[in-house]
């Protein structure tokens, strides 16, 4: 590569908004573990931001073109990894996600979003009409469609669904035409609607995944058993009114009553404790970062580059729109953590990749 | 360049700023389902939050003890510890549920039944899985804190009544209040709560419960309690005293022993109940806790009803005991006049129907008047004498002395009696009364019913010369009722004098003579069914007589009346009912005597030979040794021992 990047050509206020929201995120784990048997767990998530830190200007410096050129191989790592996590995986909470690695373990499923973020940006650039053909918008279809299915089968849910707003953004960037988008709206429709009637959803979701539909469908039906969660979620934001009950003083986050209140409900722990005012910053900060991104797309080089940025931005936002929705009860439990907030290794450090990848894009488009 | 993307700079601008508008749309979407939950329903939820956060428990107020009128406890309380199972984890409960089986000794199958009737409460709230934990079980529960971290124990108190059913229908027990007390109690009970099902329990429920404290703590998730924000003491029930004397209780419950019937011992000055004994009865102490399906089943369907308040609650007829009553109102009413004799050959006709007098077949009383009428039981005066009253002169006498309604003692379901007459019997079976019935009642017969404490009270009531006191249990009783009913002197003397001759002038009770003791009563034995059909069906167990038994001292103005029911002992009144209200009597005044420092009474034998007394017969109340007077007459010999045995061992 000609005229490696300086530090002057990072973005650096993407960094800064980034750095805010982990702020955010620390010091909320912080005030939700620290009287309890889990005190402590904010450095190991400041230990993950360090690392993710690294991983992200390390991935950076490597120039996409040749990260996209090895998308085919990528692909078939990540199809190989989610069967060898299939057949011989841990389990841990119900389901098989996770493999041992330098004495963590880690969510194969995390990895394979990155790889499908890059097998999609290859896919569609190399798309060379400006209108999307039915015939393509299928193979792209099949080409997520498989580790989506395996992602299912351990069984995550909420994980395999991220993998499909970064087709529909792709896609959608690649030309998609409208009628094409009209069928897809349809069967989207279709499937959803399927989900939340029983005669069809009995057979194609889990009980635990039922219940959770029911549960957010009437939270207040059985308070103590599966809508507990949402409730209790509800509670704690709504309690919090718009000032907030302070640091450390939110009742439904001190005592427990918010399910994994440090990890995918930590938005609701910090709306009851710094209020509507609380949820302004850290939902701005959220828009912010995405529109950053969208930006970072729009001045992008290439369309390869654009495609890996949206495809990051898809990523993050449809993450924040399911987190944040199920914290107030507007869509069901699915486990999707809060990116940067929530703790979680395998999750922080995709974020941190998929930024790599953005940082990546960004630092060279001025480069020919 | 391998591949056309590398270059490939033609980017959709459009359809990025589009993006741009879905993600700003996105938030602001977001942010409007955070204004709705936390400003427009911020109240509701702050609401929800604190009643997460606390939790209130009740402080179980101990209830008030019993004592006896002299302050001795009665009735108490013991604590008692039960098992709680925190059920807020089933994860938990199912896989600690064999070892919990195991350490508690609770049978595997009744835990899961418990817990599947109970899986409809909330989670949170723990339930009993076994009251009344043993020393193992708690030292089961603590050693095991941190492997089963499910189990708690909470202390409650308990109810502890005295062994053997002592005096066990006065007080009463209790149990959890059924779901019509919770509805009618205003929210005073709460579904648990304990409180009195019958007697004193029952009665005085609402001095004895106390009021539940309140303890408002902070609770997290799984129901530990992490702080405490206030605390309401519980205010223990008030202590009652009751007019219950216990050594006078103790000699009734002894004398009486296992014998169906009943003990009423009265203060006619005053209307204070001594001493109430019923038999059968249940153990109360069944009750404190949960009473088991074995019991309470055991309970209902035996055919003696322990469950039944004998002494005020059995209606009876009250035989010979009533003529007392006939007695004094032909005094008052002079009809027929004192002097007034009939002839008594051993029966009677009346009607063209021939009426037996008890002495029948063995006998007759000759030509007697009202004393010695009262004396020996005739029943052909008394037949002559309701004739000649009329049922409607009788029963108001009847009624004015007692006889009919309740007699207003602080105990629940008490029941009236019956005293009939013309207008009883027109309003009841719409027909006209016939004279032959009046025959019948004159001598408690027929269709008149008392109850035990009735009975004690209007004899009572008519040595007292005319003062019915209401009478009653609770020592510092306000208002005590009574009724008046002036008997002339005259009447009163004469009445008292001839209940006196009955065990001290060869009446019907002399052999229940004490030294130096005005023991005065009336014995009575009533038919179960009338003398014509037993002649009938023949003798039975089936139709034994009831004995009665009234008996007070001194003659007049007395300290202590005692009625006594022996149920179907098949035994005269006097044999099977009088022992009892001797022992009773004689108690009390050894007690008076002990207290005043001179020696216990002594039993006195009235001599068939000779009229005299002898000392030898003499037997102190607690000698569990009968002793061995004179034994030329086995009658003698039975209805001198004391305290009385089973009812078997009495029968000559």
């Amino acid at each position: 590569m000609k005229d490696a990047p300086g530090t002057r050509d990072y973005d650096w206020w993407l960094l800064a908004i980034l750095a805010a929201i982990c702020a955010l995120g620390v010091i909320e784990i912080y005030s939700a573990t620290h009287g309890s048997s889990l005190a402590g767990m904010h450095m190991k998530q400041v230990r993950w931001l360090v690392i993710g830190f690294a991983l992200m200007f390390a991935l950076s410096r490597l120039d996409y073109h040749l990260i996209l050129d090895q998308a085919p191989i990528l692909y078939l790592i990540g199809i190989v990894a989610l069967i060898a996590v299939l057949l011989m995986g841990h389990s841990r909470f119900g389901a098989k996600r996770w493999i041992p690695f330098l004495g963590e373990f880690f969510q194969v499923s995390e990895l394979v979003k990155l790889i499908i973020i890059i097998v999609v940006a290859r896919f569609f650039a190399e798309v060379g009409s400006d209108e999307l053909s039915l015939q393509d918008l299928i193979k792209a279809g099949f080409l997520v469609g498989l580790p989506l299915v395996l992602i299912l089968k351990q069984p995550d849910l909420g994980t395999a669904l991220v993998l499909l707003p970064m087709l529909v953004v792709g896609a959608f960037l690649a030309g998609l035409q409208w009628q094409h988008a009209a069928v897809i709206s349809l069967v989207g429709l279709l499937a959803v609607g399927s989900v939340f009637y029983p005669p069809v959803s009995r057979h194609i979701l889990k009980p635990y995944q039922r219940e959770r539909v029911t549960s957010f469908m009437h939270p207040e039906d059985d308070a103590k058993g599966s809508g507990y969660q949402v409730l209790q979620s509800k509670i704690a934001v709504g309690s919090g009114g718009f000032w907030g009950k302070g640091f450390g003083n939110g009742s439904q986050n001190q005592l427990g009553y918010i399910p994994v209140r440090y990890s995918d409900f930590i938005m609701s722990a910090w709306a009851e404790e710094q209020g509507f005012k609380g949820v302004l910053l850290a939902l701005g900060l959220y828009m912010a970062l995405l529109l950053r991104l969208v930006q970072n797309a729009q001045r992008a080089k290439d369309r390869a580059g654009m495609f890996l940025v949206m495809g990051v931005a898809a990523a993050l936002g449809f993450h924040v729109l399911v987190n944040v929705a199920m914290v107030i009860g507007a869509m069901p439990v699915t486990g999707i953590p809060l990116p940067l907030m929530s703790y979680g290794g395998s999750a922080t450090l995709f974020v941190f990749l998929a930024i790599g990848l953005v940082m990546n894009v960004r630092l060279r488009r001025f480069v020919n | 360049m391998p591949y056309s993307f590398h270059n490939d700079n033609r980017l959709p601008q459009g359809r990025l700023a589009m993006a741009s508008y879905v993600i700003v749309g996105m938030i602001g979407v977001l942010l409007l389902g955070f204004w709705k939950l936390q400003i427009i329903d911020a109240e509701k939820y702050s609401s929800m939050a604190e009643r997460n956060r606390v939790r209130s428990i009740p402080v179980i107020a101990p209830r008030g003890r019993m004592l006896d009128r002299d302050g001795r406890v009665l009735v108490d309380n013991r604590p008692s510890f039960s098992v709680l199972l925190l059920r807020d984890d089933p994860a938990l409960v199912e896989k600690n549920l064999p070892g919990i089986a195991d350490g508690l000794g609770l049978p595997m199958a009744d835990l899961k039944e418990e817990l599947s009737t109970t899986r409809n409460l909330p989670k949170f709230q723990p339930i009993i899985i076994k009251p009344e934990a043993s020393d193992a079980d708690i030292a089961f529960i603590e050693s095991h804190r941190s492997d089963i971290p499910i189990l708690e124990m909470i202390s409650i108190s308990r109810r502890r009544y005295l062994p053997g059913g002592f005096m066990a229908h006065a007080s009463g027990y209790v149990g959890e209040v059924s779901e019509q007390q919770i509805e009618s109690s205003n929210g005073r009970f709460r579904p648990g709560d304990f409180a009195g099902k019958t007697g004193l329990e029952k009665q005085y429920n609402d001095l004895l419960m106390g009021t539940d404290g309140m303890r408002r703590v902070i609770v997290n998730s799984v129901g530990k309690e992490v702080g405490r924000l206030s605390t309401q003491e519980a205010i223990p029930g008030k202590q009652i005293q009751l007019t219950v004397d216990y050594d006078l209780q103790q000699v009734a419950e002894q004398s009486l022993g296992t014998r169906p019937g009943a003990v009423v011992a009265l203060d006619p000055r005053t209307g204070e109940v001594l001493a109430m004994v019923s038999r059968p009865t249940p153990d109360p102490n069944d009750f404190s806790v949960r009473v088991s399906n074995d019991i309470w089943k055991r309970l209902n369907e035996d055919p003696l009803h322990p469950m039944l308040n004998r002494a005020i609650q059995a209606q009876l007829a009250p035989g010979s005991v009533f003529k007392i009553i006939t007695a004094t109102a032909m005094l008052e009413d002079k009809v027929p006049p004192e002097s007034y004799t009939a002839f008594c050959p051993g029966y009677a006709t009346f009607y063209g129907r021939q009426f037996k007098c008890w002495v029948y077949g063995k006998g007759s009383h000759g030509i007697v008047n009202y004393r010695k009428a009262i004396l020996d039981s005739c029943d052909i005066f008394f037949y002559n004498v309701g004739m000649k009253l009329g049922i409607d002169r009788l029963a108001y006498y009847a009624t004015k002395m007692g006889i009919g309604h309740k007699t207003g003692i602080d105990l629940p379901s008490e029941e009236p009696g019956l005293m009939p007459s013309q207008e009883w019997v027109e309003r009841v079976f719409h027909r006209k009364w016939y004279a032959g019935e009046t025959i019948s009642v004159s001598t408690g017969q027929g269709a008149v019913e008392t109850t035990p404490l009735q009975l004690a009270r209007t004899i009572g009531g008519i040595a007292m010369g005319g003062i019915f006191k209401q009478p009653h249990l609770l020592k510092d009783a306000q208002n005590v009722g009574e009724e008046r009913f002036t008997i002339s002197e005259p009447t009163v003397e004469k009445i008292t004098d001839a209940m006196y001759g009955v065990i001290n002038d060869g009446g019907t009770g002399a052999s229940l003579k004490l030294a130096g003791v005005e023991l005065s009563g009336k014995s009575g034995t009533a038919q179960v069914i009338g003398y014509s059909t037993r002649d009938r069906v023949g003798k039975s167990k089936k139709f034994e007589d009831n004995a009665w038994f009234v008996g007070y001292a001194p003659r007049r103005n007395p300290e202590i009346v005692v009625a006594v029911l022996v149920q179907e002992s098949g035994q005269h009144g006097g044999t099977a009912s009088g022992p009892v209200v001797r022992d009773i009597i004689k108690a009390y005044y050894d007690k008076k005597n002990k207290n005043n420092g001179q020696t216990t009474v002594e039993y006195q034998h009235f001599n068939f030979e000779n009229g005299t007394n002898p000392a030898q017969a003499a037997l102190a109340v607690n000698n569990a040794q009968p002793a061995a007077p004179g034994k030329t007459d086995p009658a003698e010999a039975a209805a001198a021992v004391i305290p009385a045995p089973p009812a078997k061992a009495l029968r000559p």
